[in-house]
């Protein structure tokens, strides 16, 4: 006589998706980590086709009262797509098609797993992009880019993706389905798009988006200064942004990013500074003219050692292709790296540029520095061999110091990766605890039940229940 | 202690309490969102600017500072908030309505422009939202929850806000032409106003850049727009207001390319269809469960 098997969480993921539902070891490996040095374990791993699939996984998750993580394409650096408390993974990665280009609105509708790259070259025949651009874009979704309110280096003139994103169908953590934002310019009621874009997927998951269209710049400059002292880039960074230029993008390469990245791409990039400047200038060419001089005079004033200017696009192209690739390059001298990701005001950068490599020296460890300078944005890559007995408490020590030595400058815990598992326990440092608290009160009226990845963001105990903590994965740094 | 402290614990401390309140600012708005209940308690936000770098592009000032001070200080040193309100308008009654400007079209919404706010809340408690920098992706976006939120959530007491460079030339044209035609011929024009025959258009930049924009729109130079009808207000998306015409006969000027109509007939827009009102309408209950901030005003 056999008895009914009562159906599991996996048989009723099973029902709804078929092979689309997975539990393999080798999977479960796989969705157990993002970009960061974090890792956990998922139960399954989702792949649904459309927003009533992502709606019955989320009815399902609420009935087995199961976590949820929506994931894009893993590149977040703060773990805020680490499984905690045995979720279920919905990846986004099915659901990538631009669904609709309206040139008469300017927008376009793409679902959450469109890669941010493939969406600039559809609107490419158009002469139109998306504007955040983040060094991952070749491999980075949209709905991740939502997730984190992702930048880029051409955020300092257009901003991040919270501008450039106007609506989202989002399923929310009760599973049901709502549109957050509008195509017009003010939709009624509080700006729940606008809450919702930065939240780490602990508000629902989006299922389609609504991404403004940025005409491309008819003119577009792109200058290299390299400098002999990393404080003279580091104060004309201040200088042009003083002189009344904001350019497109405003980057800063230090000695031993130039080296590796030099080696890596043959852009001839001058190895012998001590730090460069790339410099880009777009619009109307009245004013890339006028700007393209000032910044020669900047340059000057600032002992810059000489201002290079791409002759044309390929040059400008292999330019670009050193700053982005400048985080793969470091293979070249370390296997491992941890890269982190601050903001302090720009009149810090020399103050706290010098801090790190000071920290860096501290820890034995090597320091690379390649960052949005025109916006403070910090990116100090600690570059590391994880086989080395010791070397992980090091590089997490150093890097708590580089956090603290950015909020002491005045600045903030996290300018686009996100705050994640990763940097929830240095949110005290920005934030009171009755500030924390009130941020919670609003994610819980998108998430009473605390189901949408869990333990993202905020520190336990804010608010809500530390039910999923005992599930913390061995290694979770937080 | 920083500039600024005092006077934000000071506010704080004037909205506790259990009974109605309300915060004033520069009543240049005051109708938007419903008549706030009589029996409520007037307050007013700290004035005052506490800080400002120019390079850094930031400006730090109490929630009742008004626009032309902000607007006098940074034209001292070439930068702007691109925000047309009216001088007496605060910025913190500019946030809590969250209009933008005409020149919406090329420097983007108000609440893009907010980077940190501190509010007092329904129990006179402070809290920090947003962070100082340029970018900041550190905790929920609460500060753009409160913009357009006209006080229901929480009173600003003070902001940290993004200036921009005032461009070198700005110019306004106007004739007739298709306004969706010049629109697509033009980059990044700052306004273009649509009466359903005449156009205004506002070039602003370089003044190379400006005066050949201007040549393009076939367009005479003006002195600037008309005043804007102000008895209603509709949000479309941009595309819909091709049909203005057919649609209205009484007097109107559209925002080309954002699509936000100004007219002299009190017409504003069926809420019928909103999403996620549930989310709202939880949203203030937690944040506010007395409802004693701003009792009256209606956002959704």
């Amino acid at each position: 006589m056999s008895s009914k098997r009562k159906r599991t969480i996996f048989d009723e993921l099973k029902v709804l998706l078929g092979s689309r539902t997975r539990a393999d070891d080798m999977e479960l490996q796989l969705y157990g980590k993002d970009s960061s040095v974090l890792s956990g374990v998922p139960s399954t791993v989702c792949f649904p086709v459309n927003v009533e699939e992502v709606q019955g996984i989320v009815s399902i998750c609420n009935r087995f009262q199961r976590p949820f993580i929506a994931r894009g394409s893993g590149t977040g650096l703060a773990g805020g797509a680490v499984p905690i408390g045995n979720p279920v993974i919905i990846s986004t990665a099915k659901m990538n098609k631009v669904l609709e280009i309206d040139l008469e609105d300017r927008i376009a509708w793409v679902e959450p797993g469109v890669l941010n790259l493939d969406l600039s070259k559809a609107l490419l025949e158009f002469g139109f992009h998306f504007a955040p651009d983040p060094s991952s874009q070749q491999v980075c979704s949209i709905g991740g880019n939502v997730a984190n309110n992702s930048g880029g280096p051409h955020c300092l003139a257009y901003g991040v993706t919270t501008s450039h994103v106007l609506a989202a169908e989002v399923v929310l953590p009760n599973a049901e389905v709502v549109t957050l934002g509008g195509i017009d310019p003010e939709p009624k009621g509080y700006d729940l798009r606008g809450l919702f874009i930065g939240s780490e997927g602990t508000m629902g998951i989006a299922t389609k988006v609504a991404v403004r269209l940025t005409p491309n710049p008819p003119d577009v400059r792109t200058l290299l200064l390299d400098f002999a002292d990393v404080s003279d880039g580091a104060l004309a960074v201040s200088a042009i942004i003083n002189a009344g230029i904001i350019p497109a993008a405003l980057e800063m390469m230090d000695h031993n990013a130039i080296g590796i990245v030099e080696a890596f791409v043959h852009a001839g990039y001058p190895v012998e500074a001590a730090a460069v400047l790339l410099v880009e200038l777009d619009g109307l060419s009245g004013a890339v003219e006028a700007a393209v001089q000032t910044i020669n005079d900047v340059a000057k004033i600032h002992n810059a050692g000489s201002v290079r200017v791409a002759k044309d696009e390929t040059e400008r192209a292999l330019l670009w292709k050193g700053r982005k690739n400048a985080f793969g390059a470091v293979a070249r001298i370390k296997p491992d790296y941890y890269l982190h990701d601050t903001v302090v005001p720009r009149s810090k950068l020399v103050e706290v540029l010098n801090q790190v490599y000071q920290i860096a020296d501290k820890y034995e460890l090597i320091a690379i520095n390649v960052f949005h300078a025109g916006d403070g944005n910090l990116h100090p890559i600690l570059a590391y061999d994880a086989r080395e007995p010791g070397i992980l408490e090091r590089v997490h020590s150093a890097g708590d110091e580089i956090i603290k030595a950015s909020m002491e400058a005045g600045g903030v815990l996290s300018g686009e990766h996100g705050i994640g598992l990763e940097k929830r326990d240095f949110m005290h440092l920005l934030f009171s605890a009755h500030d924390m608290f009130t941020q919670d009160l609003v994610r819980e009226a998108f998430d009473p039940q605390g189901l949408a990845n869990p333990m993202k963001v905020l520190p336990s105990g804010s608010r809500c229940s530390d039910s999923f903590k005992q599930n913390l994965p061995e290694g979770v740094w937080v | 202690m920083n500039l600024g402290t005092i006077e934000r614990q000071e506010f704080a401390a004037s909205v506790a309490g259990s009974d109605l309140v309300t915060v004033v600012g520069g009543k240049t708005q005051w109708d938007v969102g419903g008549t706030i209940d009589p029996n409520a308690r007037a307050v007013s936000a700290p004035v005052g600017i506490y800080d400002y770098t120019p390079s850094e592009m930031t400006l730090r000032c109490g929630a009742g500072t008004t626009v032309g001070e902000i607007q006098d200080i940074l034209g001292e040193h070439a930068q702007m908030l691109p925000v047309n309100a009216e001088r007496g308008s605060t910025i913190g009654g500019i946030l809590a309505v969250g209009r933008s400007g005409i020149r919406r079209l090329r420097y983007g919404a108000v609440r893009d422009y907010l980077l940190e706010s501190w509010h007092a809340d329904h129990e006179g408690k402070l809290v920090k939202s947003g962070g100082p920098t340029i970018k900041n992706v550190s905790g929920y976006d609460l500060c753009r929850l409160l913009v357009g939120s006209l006080g229901t959530l929480g009173f600003l007491a003070e902001v940290t806000v993004r200036s921009l460079p005032i461009p070198p030339c700005s110019r306004w044209m106007t004739g007739v032409c298709d306004p969706f035609d010049l629109q697509s011929k033009l980059y990044r024009p700052s306004c273009i106003l649509w009466n359903g025959n005449q156009v205004w258009v506002l070039l602003e930049g370089h003044p190379v850049d400006v005066e050949r924009e201007a040549s393009i729109t076939g367009l005479s130079e003006c002195s600037g727009p008309p005043v804007l009808p102000s008895a209603g207000r509709l949000s479309l998306r941009p595309k819909l207001l091709r049909e203005l015409p057919q649609m209205y006969k009484q007097d109107w000027l559209a925002e080309i390319g954002v699509g936000l109509v100004h007219l002299s007939e009190t017409i504003n827009n069926d809420q019928s269809s909103l999403s996620a009102v549930t989310v709202m309408r939880d949203i203030k209950t937690r944040l506010d469960p007395t409802g004693r901030l701003n009792p009256g005003r209606e956002v959704f």
